[in-house]
């Protein structure tokens, strides 16, 4: 190691413990976000010791759970530098680079934004791509424009690269157009289709003649088998494929996985259509980056959800379960999860800060009406909560059994009030609500803080 | 009363949650005793101008309103005969600046819009984007606020002596520079405000209301009876409060 990067590296780290020494949260980027401003360069140079190299995640959705799922099949044994907590700009990279001087695997999921800069930065042999839904337009501007940025930085990679893309979206599959050794995955299961495509659904008109697609299945969102009756433009073959899929409410998947290595059947402890498609992606991109069936089926298998997305903690008799919400195809797929048995009490949390979008009108664009006909009472809550409340009227609640409840740890202990003894609390944040309702729970030594590590399961509260 | 709403392309037009807009019509609506009876207009679709006593046109992406824009400017003539008739109409964002002469892009090529409403937009370099607070003046003598969020690249630019739909108090508006949002056509509004604008901004939703209903039964727009509409001041005084801490200014 040069000199120079050497002493910046050594800074970074200490300025990490500093930090949550002082109790100012994590100090998950600030070793980063001080290493990317003294010398952005850093970060190349970083990169390139990885010996195994680099393996890239990037979507709109999900992109938290299958780098965490990747890093579960792809860590065994091997030391990663892996960005887990979710800080995903450069910075973010960064810190985690800092954090891991011997290790041997870059594993790191990336903000769509950041996503042309990181390729061009990490140089990964794998880059993973999910899925582009509508989110946070005041951030991110039009799906359109991302698409586009994607585009550019796609077309700049060298054949070195395998693109692992996700052939039901149109506009991902579209990016690994004639590209070889492209690995396409998605789903084959009609059995799991919508009925009809949701109303927030994006990508609706052929790319090619912008005719509207057909689905033979759409399975969450846009995301489907598609066909364009005018032109012909449709689903490429799939090279990874989930079929045979078996959903258990709130507790797991369970799916068979073909694949050009063979076939295997999976199980996930996590709930939904959308996690099958992180299962997927996960499978699909450590396959790419050299594991076996047997490692993809060992990883997933102990797998633990990420941080905050899903998470089940107990509070005394009680539990609480955390389902974290940013967009409307992604709150889609938890009110599905939900459908089958909706919780006595729910709280739904919005929030309007910078990292949930300042602009809150896709809480319109969520189809929260199957949820609201058989629901008990809905507190909502954070900083929107006035305005969630008004969404959840007009979609069919009772105004007498909304309650309107801004402070979140005053919505969380209400719904726990309300709950009766031996059941389950389901609450809905977006994500500063949930960073806010962790923090409330780790004061009460009910999870412990996100940067201790693995310290969160699924099931059993704090671990 | 039966009021008959014309939405126009909701397949392309929807990225900021327009049908929430349409979901407060319909419930003030259904709460005085009248019915919404929304009908879509697609691409090709017929536009009859005395077919519908309101008509809706939401914002797109770029792509999506490209599509639409020729469908658009192709119905110019049903589109003025409905203005002129007493229609009432609201435009947002997208919508608001395909019903003006078009839109310039940087290249200086238009891309034509209806041509009714007094502007034209033309691409900027700067995207204003975040909440706004409107002052505006619906009825002469009846101020009201109007709360929302903007999200635009375009800077529309009304015509000398055209009406704007209210004067910015916190926010960029039509262009960023000149103090005015949207514009107003007799019973016509267009503005950038979504969130969507109505839930928050119940007055407004009423306002429309009562115009349709005057086109429906031909007379002059009726008093609503009020609403229990506490939920919708809270959510309004918090939006009030983010454009008057976080509002766009130049």
């Amino acid at each position: 190691m040069g000199l120079r990067l050497a002493l910046e590296t050594a800074l970074a780290r200490s300025a990490g413990t500093l930090s949550r020494a002082l109790g100012r949260g994590g100090g998950t980027t600030l070793p980063g976000k001080l290493l990317w401003k003294v010398d952005p360069d850093a970060v190349d140079a970083l990169a390139e010791r990885l010996r195994s190299g680099v393996v890239v995640v990037s979507a709109t959705n999900g992109k938290t759970t299958t780098t965490a799922m990747a890093a579960e099949i792809l860590g065994r044994g091997r030391a990663l530098a892996w960005n887990r907590a979710g800080a995903n700009l450069l910075s973010g990279i960064a810190s985690a680079l800092v954090a891991s001087p011997g290790a041997d695997l870059g594993m790191f999921e990336v903000d769509e934004g950041a996503l042309p800069e990181a390729l061009a930065r990490t140089r990964p042999r794998t880059v993973v791509l999910g899925n582009l839904f509508r989110d946070q337009l005041d951030r991110y501007g039009e799906l359109e424009l991302v698409a586009e940025r994607w585009r550019a930085a796609i077309a700049a990679l060298p054949d070195t690269t395998t693109l692992v893309v996700n052939a039901d979206d149109p506009v991902v599959a579209d990016l690994a157009d004639g590209r070889e050794g492209a690995l396409r995955f998605g789903l084959d299961d009609p059995r799991h289709a919508r009925p009809a495509l949701q109303h927030a659904a994006d990508s609706k008109y052929c790319l090619r003649c912008g005719a509207p697609y057909e689905f033979r299945a759409a399975y969450v969102g846009h995301l489907g088998d598609y066909r364009c009756p005018a032109c012909g433009h449709a689903r490429p073959a799939l090279d990874v494929a989930a079929t045979e899929i078996e959903l258990r409410g709130l507790d797991a998947a369970r799916f068979r996985l073909s694949t050009p290595y063979g076939d295997t059947t999976l199980e996930v402890g996590l709930p939904g259509l959308y996690n099958v498609y992180n299962a997927v992606a996960a499978a699909s991109a450590a396959l790419a980056a050299g594991a076996s069936l047997a490692d993809v089926r060992a990883g997933l298998a102990t797998f633990n959800a990420a941080f905050g997305r899903f998470e089940r903690i107990r509070a005394g008799g009680k539990s609480v379960v955390l389902l974290l919400v940013k967009n409307p195809a992604g709150a889609n797929e938890v009110v599905r999860t939900l459908e089958t048995g909706v919780p006595p009490v729910l709280v739904v949390a919005l929030n309007d800060e910078i990292a949930d979008g300042r602009d809150v009108s896709w809480i319109w664009d969520v189809d929260f009406e199957p949820l609201l006909e058989h629901a008990g009472v809905v507190i909502a809550s954070g900083g929107r909560a006035a305005e969630l409340g008004l969404r959840l009227v007009y979609g069919g609640l009772p105004r007498e059994r909304l309650e309107v409840v801004p402070d979140l740890e005053a919505a969380l202990d209400r719904g726990l009030e309300l709950l009766e003894a031996g059941s389950e609390l389901v609450v809905l944040p977006t994500y500063t609500a949930m960073l806010a309702l962790r923090r409330v729970l780790a004061e009460r030594g009910l999870v412990r803080p996100y940067w201790e590590g693995e310290g969160v399961s699924p099931r059993g509260g704090a671990a | 009363m039966r009021i008959r709403v014309g939405h126009l392309y909701p397949e392309y037009l929807n990225i900021y949650a327009d049908r929430g807009n349409i979901a407060v019509l319909a419930r003030r609506a259904a709460l005085r005793g009248h019915e919404l009876d929304v009908r879509p207009i697609g691409l090709g679709a017929p536009l009859e101008p005395g077919a519908y006593d309101l008509l809706y046109v939401g914002g797109g992406q770029d792509r999506e309103q490209a599509l639409v824009a020729p469908d658009l400017a192709s119905r110019a003539a049903e589109l003025r005969a409905a203005h002129d008739q007493g229609v009432a109409l609201l435009a947002v964002c997208g919508g608001y600046q395909l019903l003006g002469r078009g839109y310039r892009g940087r290249d200086g090529s238009l891309m034509p819009g209806a041509g009714i409403l007094p502007h034209e937009t033309v691409a900027g370099t700067v995207r204003m984007i975040g909440d706004v607070l409107l002052e505006c003046e619906l009825d002469p003598g009846r101020v009201t606020r109007l709360a929302g969020f903007e999200n635009h690249a375009g800077r529309t630019l009304l015509d000398p002596g055209a009406t704007p739909l209210g004067r910015v108090v916190h926010g960029f508006g039509n262009d960023g520079e000149s103090g005015y949002e949207g514009c107003r056509l007799g019973s016509w509004l267009g503005t950038y405000l979504h969130g969507p604008l109505l839930p928050r901004n119940p007055s407004l939703a009423d306002w429309l209301l009562a115009r349709a209903l005057a086109h429906a039964s031909g007379g002059p727009p009726p008093e609503l009876e009020p609403l229990d509409d506490e939920l919708e001041e809270r959510a309004f005084r918090v939006a009030v409060e983010r454009a008057r801490r976080r509002g766009g200014r130049r």
